[in-house]
């Protein structure tokens, strides 16, 4: 069985996000970028399941430009045996994106396709679920435990009650959420290795996707700052302070 | 001492030529130039930090003539910022007031760049690996690999996934050893690995004490128009007085950004003086709030620098291994700059281990070149200033004009002897101001460093005799390191365990590894040692 694991080139968790002056979108110039970390779960997951011998090859696979191949050696680096990118210079709506996965499984006859539930740079978490649709296959999101048993998969669900259990036929689309797993790091000569394993580009519109019409955003702009506090002496300035701006 | 007490088996082993430790200018030149001069060497560079430049802070306005050597054309594509020196000023601060000085000739830029030493090591890394230098970035060398024979034979990654206590965790994973024939040590100011062999090795024992700076930074994003792309400013005087030695920098680059910095030596005395106040409080000077309000911070950052020069270098070579750099400490304090040097040591390590295959001869290669000629140039001038602004302002004049042909050698301290007792030390009133600008505080400060460490892992600030803190440190100093570091990594908290008494908390996740608490406690019982690989800082564009 394949695992294809789709992995975005996202801003590093730790960046503290700015917008551009001229509103025109987030800042990503000179800023640290990571492989999303919900992706880098999934990827986790798939490389669990394969060392369980439940797969016997996992694909990464990111839409972009030659900068996610930065993020692909990350991945292949983690220990996936091959990598795709599929290139574009386009950013790409979650449709767009669905449709290049599904054409992906097909191709490679994909037993799992795992992806993380959301990037955290648009938190549109819309891929997972448009992929399964389009590929006409069951779909698991937020998974925190996965179970692999031929051609079965058991996924825990995190869902707003608390916890669901399903069982979809395989092939399937799984997203990871936070507690499925914890990453593992890189070892050093992992590195070396990843660096002789095979990376394709295929461009985007060999797989049918085109970058299409995108909703126009108007303007980004940073919430306004917060104005600065006064500090009161005691519960009557309070008291005081909160009946003068009318609060009470 | 074994790193953890994770099962020791044996470390997985990878065999290279030359190991690089630390990705500073220094050490990429050194791997970039060994690969220009022989492609079939093997040749790896060490980083901590999670990417290349990220833990990368200098003002920096850098000399373009070692780059022009090392990659030729650059010009025509240059490190993403690089903005041409147009004027030099100099200011003597007061409280609200400001005199123009004269620049002296150390200081004059022309044909000099204003850069982002952080993206220009990226940069050069880029260069390096096309060359086919193996860069790992997010791999700490947390120790020296010694041979049978006691020479150094590479270095020993620290291992990943170890808990608080110091036990495996599930994601545990060893690290390896890299062993290499030359072990190239780039560290930087004050690095721990460094600090161990120039110990262990003795090869500071014909020198004065190194001494050191603390170099604070802000990348600041200013209101439309306030920039003047070029402009290189400096101060003196104000917010400082006149004891202590120090001063800032304003350089502005292009699109409306403006790096900022301020740097005080570390031989101050006033055991309560808090160097990020004392930054935050020179913002607030009248020429600075005009140019900041309005503006926003984007990076910010702090740093250890060396500042002994000529009298405080060490031998830069023992079996196996070199310094180069500013682990060697080749600084230029006059004219402010240290990148120069460092890629000229850089380049001179790899000429020199092209032809011996070894580090022997390196020390007397190194003092031979311009490298240390212009550290010897300078040498009065720094600890000149050790007797205050005025008397070092005169001897500097002396020494520039003379080119310090005079037959003296002014002497450095260890900047830790140099704290005065707080009974026996009377501050003076230096007119400090209310702040408005942010940050607010250090915390404030550290979220803009965007410092991030994994809190379940060996505390990576070791204190080596814990009672000292306190007890005597306490009574006599008032536990200083609550107050040098720029990022509130120390802390006095009410013990819980101990009704009425104080213990001294280690925030160690704020660390943003400028070394300054392993410089300046009075005692010397602070050892920094690395944390796991990736950790710290995560600067953008310092």
């Amino acid at each position: 069985m394949k695992i294809l694991v789709g992995i975005k080139r996202a801003v590093d968790y730790n960046v503290r996000v700015r917008v551009k002056s001229d509103g025109s979108g987030v800042e990503t110039d000179g800023v640290k970028m990571s492989v999303n970390p919900f992706d880098e779960i999934a990827l986790e997951e798939a490389l669990r399941i394969k060392e369980a011998g439940k797969a016997d090859e996992v694909i990464v696979v990111s839409i972009g430009n030659n900068d996610v191949q930065q993020q692909l050696r990350t991945g292949l680096a983690m220990g996936a045996d091959r990598a795709i990118q599929v290139e574009t210079g386009d950013t790409l709506q979650p449709l767009t994106v669905a449709r290049v996965f599904k054409a992906l499984a097909e191709r490679e006859g994909a037993g799992i396709v795992l992806l993380g539930k959301q990037a955290i740079d648009d938190d549109c978490n819309q891929v997972g679920q448009m992929t399964a649709a389009l590929w006409g296959r069951p779909q698991a999101t937020f998974a925190s435990k996965v179970v692999i048993d031929g051609t079965t998969a058991t996924v825990t669900r995190e869902v707003d009650g608390g916890l669901e259990t399903l069982e979809v036929d395989l092939p399937a689309v799984i997203t990871s959420d936070l507690r499925l797993n914890e990453p593992r790091f890189v070892k050093l000569p992992d590195i070396m290795k990843a660096k002789r394993k095979p990376l394709d580009v295929v461009p985007l519109d060999e797989l049918g996707g085109h970058a299409g019409a995108a909703p126009a955003t108007g303007r980004h702009a940073a919430p306004a700052p917060r104005s600065r506090g006064v500090m009161v002496g005691d519960t009557a300035a309070l008291v005081a302070e909160l009946k003068n701006r009318g609060l009470v | 001492m074994s790193q953890s007490e994770a099962p020791e088996t044996e470390r997985d082993v990878m065999e290279y030529d030359v190991v690089v430790v630390g990705a500073g200018p220094a050490g990429l030149a050194c791997a970039l130039r060994l690969k220009q001069l022989d492609a079939d060497l093997m040749v790896a560079v060490i980083e901590k930090a999670s990417e290349i430049g990220a833990h990368i802070l200098s003002g920096a306005v850098i000399e373009p003539q070692p780059l022009d050597e090392l990659v030729p054309g650059w010009r025509e594509a240059p490190p993403p910022i690089c903005v041409p020196v147009e004027e030099d000023e100099l200011f003597y601060l007061g409280k609200d007031s400001r005199r123009k000085l004269p620049t002296p000739p150390q200081q004059k830029n022309h044909g000099n760049f204003i850069v982002s030493l952080g993206a220009t090591c990226k940069w050069l890394a880029d260069h390096a690996e096309a060359a086919g230098v193996d860069v790992f970035p997010g791999f700490a060398a947390s120790e020296v690999r010694l041979t049978e024979s006691g020479a150094v034979g590479g270095v020993i990654i620290g291992d990943m996934g170890v808990d608080k206590s110091g036990a495996p965790k599930d994601s545990y994973v060893q690290g390896i050893e890299i062993h290499a024939k030359v072990t190239v040590l780039s560290e930087g100011c004050r690095g721990h690995l460094s600090k161990q062999l120039i110990r262990q090795f003795e090869l500071d024992q014909d020198c004065d004490p190194q001494t050191y700076g603390i170099g604070m930074k802000e990348l600041w994003k200013v209101a439309p128009g306030k920039a003047r792309p070029g402009l290189v400013q400096h101060t003196l005087g104000w917010p400082l007085d006149s004891a202590i030695y120090g001063g800032s920098f304003i350089y502005h680059l292009d699109g409306d950004r403006v790096a900022l910095g301020f740097v005080c030596g570390l031989d101050y005395a006033d055991p309560d003086f808090v160097p990020f106040e004392a930054f935050q409080q020179l913002k607030h000077h009248p020429m600075l709030r005009d140019l900041l309000e309005g503006g926003e911070i984007i990076s910010s950052g702090a740093r250890a620098l060396v500042e002994g020069g000529f009298q405080s270098l060490p031998k830069v070579e023992l079996p196996g291994a070199m310094l180069i750099g500013d682990a060697a400490g080749l600084l230029n304090v006059p004219k402010i700059k240290g990148t120069h040097q460092a890629l000229r040591s850089g380049m001179l390590a790899a000429e020199h281990i092209h032809e011996k295959a070894a580090a022997e001869g390196f020390d007397a290669r190194l003092r031979a070149s311009p490298v240390v000629a212009e550290l010897k140039k300078v040498r009065n001038i720094r600890p000149g200033f050790n007797k205050g602004l005025w008397r070092g302002l005169i001897t500097a004049a002396i020494e520039t004009v003379t080119g310090g042909a005079l037959p003296r050698t002014l002497s450095n301290h260890a900047d830790h002897a140099e704290l005065a007792r707080r009974a026996d030390f009377q501050a003076p009133d230096r007119g400090w101001v209310d702040r408005s600008l942010p940050p607010r505080d250090r915390l404030a400060s550290v979220y803009f460093a965007a410092t991030e460490h994994d809190e379940d892992q060996p505390v990576h600030l070791q204190i080596l005799e814990p009672e000292i803190c306190t007890t005597r440190c306490t009574e006599e100093y008032g536990n200083p390191c609550t107050r040098f570091c720029p990022a509130h990594v120390y802390e006095m908290v009410e013990d819980e365990a101990n009704e009425g008494a104080q213990r001294l908390q280690i925030n160690s996740a704020n660390c943003v590894h400028c070394k300054t608490c392993d410089i300046k406690d009075p005692y010397q019982v602070i050892n920094w040692v690395t944390p796991e690989g990736g950790a710290g800082p995560n600067y953008q564009n310092l």
